[in-house]
């Protein structure tokens, strides 16, 4: 019963995470902006569903593999998201360049 | 009852997708597309998860453990792209 509520309670602050990314993602004006709403929520929102995953499961293979693929996400999302901002830099810094 | 929570979790996540591929639809540069695609690959890795353990499918889990490295290959790939103009 206690695991039951830890999962449902995991599970909500999960989609609500994503939820507020997506809203960042529709309402945000800039490209930074949006990469600084969607990469935290991201980060948390696919940790707290993969762990929820995990306590439903137990330990087992099939956790390992969710711990496996949690720490992954957890070390790819901010250095994909600092790729990206740093794309986003300079493509509008040679433009503004052209401009000139 | 906990089954029941992961498959509305999955719905939830089907239905933010469409929000997401609007922005990717109008977004007004390349880098809103890019932003968009890598939280789209980072549901979609949730949702295959998700549904592995519905299903009781364990090997669903290696499909999901594949799509991460592929969407973060083709986060790092496009970037370069819009970047530099090439890949290499």
């Amino acid at each position: 019963m206690i695991k039951a509520v830890i999962i449902l309670i995991l599970l909500a602050a999960s989609s609500f995470f994503f939820l507020v990314g997506t809203i960042g993602l529709i309402r945000m004006p800039d490209a930074f902006c949006r990469m600084h709403a969607t990469t935290k929520s991201d980060t948390l929102g696919a940790g707290l569903a993969l762990l929820a995953l995990v306590i439903y499961r137990g330990f087992d293979v099939i956790s390992i593999k969710l711990l496996i693929i949690l720490l992954f996400v957890w070390i790819t999302t901010p250095t994909a998201a600092h790729i990206m901002a740093k794309a986003a830099y300079n493509q509008k810094k040679t433009i503004q360049g052209e401009d000139q | 009852m906990i089954l029941n929570a992961l498959i509305v979790m999955s719905v939830f996540l089907g239905i933010l997708f469409f929000f997401c591929l609007y922005r990717a639809y109008i977004g007004p540069e390349a880098a809103d597309r890019v932003v968009s695609i890598n939280i789209i690959s980072t549901k979609v890795t949730v949702m295959i998860a998700l549904i592995s353990i519905i299903t009781g499918q364990d090997a669903f889990m290696d499909v999901a453990l594949i799509y991460a490295m592929m969407g973060f290959i083709t986060t790092i790939c496009v970037s370069k792209y819009i970047e530099k103009g090439k890949l290499f």
